[in-house]
């Protein structure tokens, strides 16, 4: 042990540097204050004995630089004093000292109280180790974390997170909550948005959010709908999680076209649909979080709702509700409730909520573990943009082609082609580049051969929100009911130079939809009358529509070519 | 001890009990009290009258006693939860797999 001796008295200073010397330690000697500091930097010793009266700069002040000077570093300061009265020993204490020892003062105590502090010095030196350990592993693991969210986002992408009309918070750590957050286009136009919260937190959380990330990108981008796309993600965090485990989520689409909302919530605390006209419809938890039902038994039921332009869709984690004040009150749900009721029509929910949150945790920036997600419905056009970057080579793929695909009975109440369709198209490197376009074709094909055709159900219903509901009670009823019809794809493609063309063929088993004349002559935005409106978008794509037999089969040729080279064009 | 366990008269229903907050803290007691039993259960009870609070992890050992208890065929009953506990058990839509009373 090194120790450091300040006494002005020569005599004093040498009985006790001896005696300690006797004891086995290296001594260090001043004969006042200011030389005691001196040496104090220069041999930085572990204790300090100080005389409490001394010329120059007495104990006190010498107390006090040293402790300055040690910053956190533990050296016990121990005054040797013949002042005997309790308060001037309280000052030796509230000056820096950590203890005083009495002259003439006894050997036995002496030692003791070095031993005493040698105790106390270990001690603290592995406390300071350990928290030196602590905090070189917490750099290393948040270091790591920023590498892995990198990794993340380079997987799970931002989609179209930052479209003017999607306004979010996520923490950029919130991954590591647990917490995830996706949207993506559909090929024809609609937005998919994936909130999800995995129990747990760290690094379990975050790596069962990467498979959701693929699946959700993978399944958005070839047309799949949004209750295919939670099946899907139901199975394989069920493959994937151990018991226990699972993601609270919601998952909703916007249709602009068709005016809907689609939205499927396990788990979270209820989304909200705000809509422009004043009403707000909680959107509960109606199912199991996912990740929990082995697949047979999971429901992937969505609820529907009519929505217009203007009216905003609203999910939040758990985080949200129980964001906590000073005192750790919550938030609670009721809040949210009363926020979005008080709202005036130009206010957005988004900003509400934050500035709500922000008053009640007296924080300017939210916990960790909450995402909130905004979406507001807007008008959307029936072609979405043509894909720029896709690949341009006309050389590969396939250029000539015919196909014939019939969906039957069963799979007609089951089964969504359209993602296959779209797949086969895709092969063509001129049509990649359209497949929003190709996708939109389709699906309006696809949806009129089954509710018109098949299903026989009457657009007519559409036009009042009762009538909407019906129409959808009345097309999951009669879904029941197909075997014994089918609807026929017949595709045939061929390449034309530097473009193409593609005939789709759409037949089905009804008895034809009656009113074709009437729709082929409506006029294309009237935007009352769906069936119009399908066929108005239809005859916009494609160069010739033609409805051939019974009004049961409808025929499409639609050209394509790439742009001239060197040559930009904006569709 | 914040989980208890006890055993009714004919031994066959082991009730296990929760003081406080569940939440991860309690995850090895509460594996614990289903784990080492020494005679078979026939069904299990989770009481809930001393819980205040629950979280998702919470609701994850919930899903790992129902496994341990059979999965599909278990018999899990959670009885005497608060409001809170209760709300959190139905945002989940719990009772779909345990019955809840």
């Amino acid at each position: 042990m090194n120790l450091l001796i300040a006494e002005d008295s020569d005599g004093d200073r040498m009985i006790l540097a001896t005696l300690l010397r006797r004891l086995g330690h290296q001594v260090y000697e001043a004969s006042d204050g200011l030389e005691a500091v001196a040496v104090f930097i220069k041999f930085e010793p572990d204790i300090v004995l100080l005389d409490a009266l001394m010329p120059t700069m007495d104990g006190m002040d010498a107390a006090r630089r040293i402790k300055a000077l040690a910053g956190t570093r533990f050296v016990p300061v121990i005054f040797i004093t013949s002042l005997a009265s309790e308060r001037e020993q309280a000052h030796c204490l509230e000056a820096g000292g950590d203890d005083f020892l009495l002259k003439p003062y006894s050997r036995v105590i002496l030692e003791a109280k070095i031993n005493a502090y040698s105790r106390m010095l270990n001690l603290h030196r592995s406390v300071m180790q350990q928290r030196d350990q602590i905090r070189t592993q917490n750099e290393q693991m948040l270091a790591e974390q920023r590498m892995a969210r990198r990794v993340f986002d380079n997987v799970a992408h931002t989609g179209c997170l930052d479209a003017p009309n999607i306004r979010y918070h996520a923490s950029p750590l919130s991954i590591f909550n647990g917490d995830v957050l996706f949207a993506a286009e559909r090929p024809g136009g609609g937005t998919l948005i994936f909130l999800g919260d995995f129990t747990g937190h760290g690094l379990p959380a975050a790596i069962g959010a990467m498979p959701v990330a693929e699946v959700f990108y993978g399944m958005a981008a070839k047309g799949f709908g949004a209750a295919d796309l939670v099946t899907e993600i139901n199975q394989k965090l069920r493959n994937i999680l151990p018991v226990g485990m699972f993601c609270c989520g919601a998952l909703f689409e916007a249709d602009g076209k068709q005016g809907t909302i689609r939205v499927w919530n396990g788990g979270l605390p209820d989304g909200w649909l705000v809509r422009k006209n004043g009403e707000r419809l909680a959107i509960p938890s109606l199912h199991l979080p996912l990740g929990v039902q082995p697949p047979e038994r999971f429901d992937s039921t969505m609820e529907l709702f009519t929505s217009a332009p203007g009216d905003y869709v609203v999910l939040m984690t758990d985080g949200f509700p129980e964001s906590c004040d000073a005192q750790g009150d919550c938030l609670g749900e009721n809040a949210v409730r009363q926020v979005l009721a008080e709202i005036g029509p130009d206010d957005h929910p988004f900003d509400a909520l934050m500035a709500r949150l922000q008053a009640f945790t007296g924080h300017p920036d939210p916990a960790d573990d909450m995402t909130l997600c905004c979406l507001e419905v807007i008008a959307q056009g029936a072609v979405s943009e043509v894909t720029e970057s896709a690949p341009e080579s006309a050389l590969s793929g396939p250029g000539s082609w015919h196909c014939v695909y019939e969906v039957r009975d069963r799979a007609l109440a089951d089964f969504n082609p359209l993602p296959l369709l779209l797949h086969i198209c895709m092969e063509v490197p001129g049509l990649r580049r359209r497949s929003g376009e190709v996708f939109t074709l389709l699906s309006e094909l696809y949806s009129n051969a089954l509710e018109h055709g098949v299903l026989k159900l009457s657009s007519e219903w559409k036009k009042s929100a009762e009538g909407f509901s019906l129409y959808y009670e009345e097309r999951m009823r009669r879904l029941s009911e197909t075997q014994g019809h089918h609807i026929r794809f017949t595709l045939d493609h061929e390449p034309l130079g530097r473009a193409g063309r593609l005939r789709i063929r759409c037949e089905d088993s009804g008895q034809g939809f009656e009113p074709k004349e009437k729709a082929m002559n409506a006029p294309t935005n009237s935007g009352h009358e769906y069936s119009g409106r399908g066929m108005g978008i239809l005859k916009r794509l494609a160069k010739e529509v033609s409805i051939c037999g019974s009004g049961n089969c409808v025929e499409i040729v639609y050209d394509w070519e790439f742009p001239a080279q060197g040559v930009i064009t904006s569709q | 001890m914040t989980v208890s366990t006890r055993r009714s008269d004919d031994g066959q229903v082991l009730v296990i009990q929760v003081q406080g907050r569940f939440d991860f803290s309690t995850h090895q007691a509460f594996r614990d009290a289903y784990e080492h039993s020494d005679a078979p259960v026939k069904e299990y009870v989770v009481d809930l009258t001393h819980t205040t609070y629950l979280d998702s992890s919470a609701l994850g050992m919930l899903l790992l006693l129902r496994d341990h208890a059979g999965g599909d065929v278990a018999s899990v009953v959670i009885e005497n939860c608060n409001a809170d506990v209760r709300r959190i058990l139905s945002i989940s839509n719990f009772e779909q797999l345990f019955s809840i009373r």
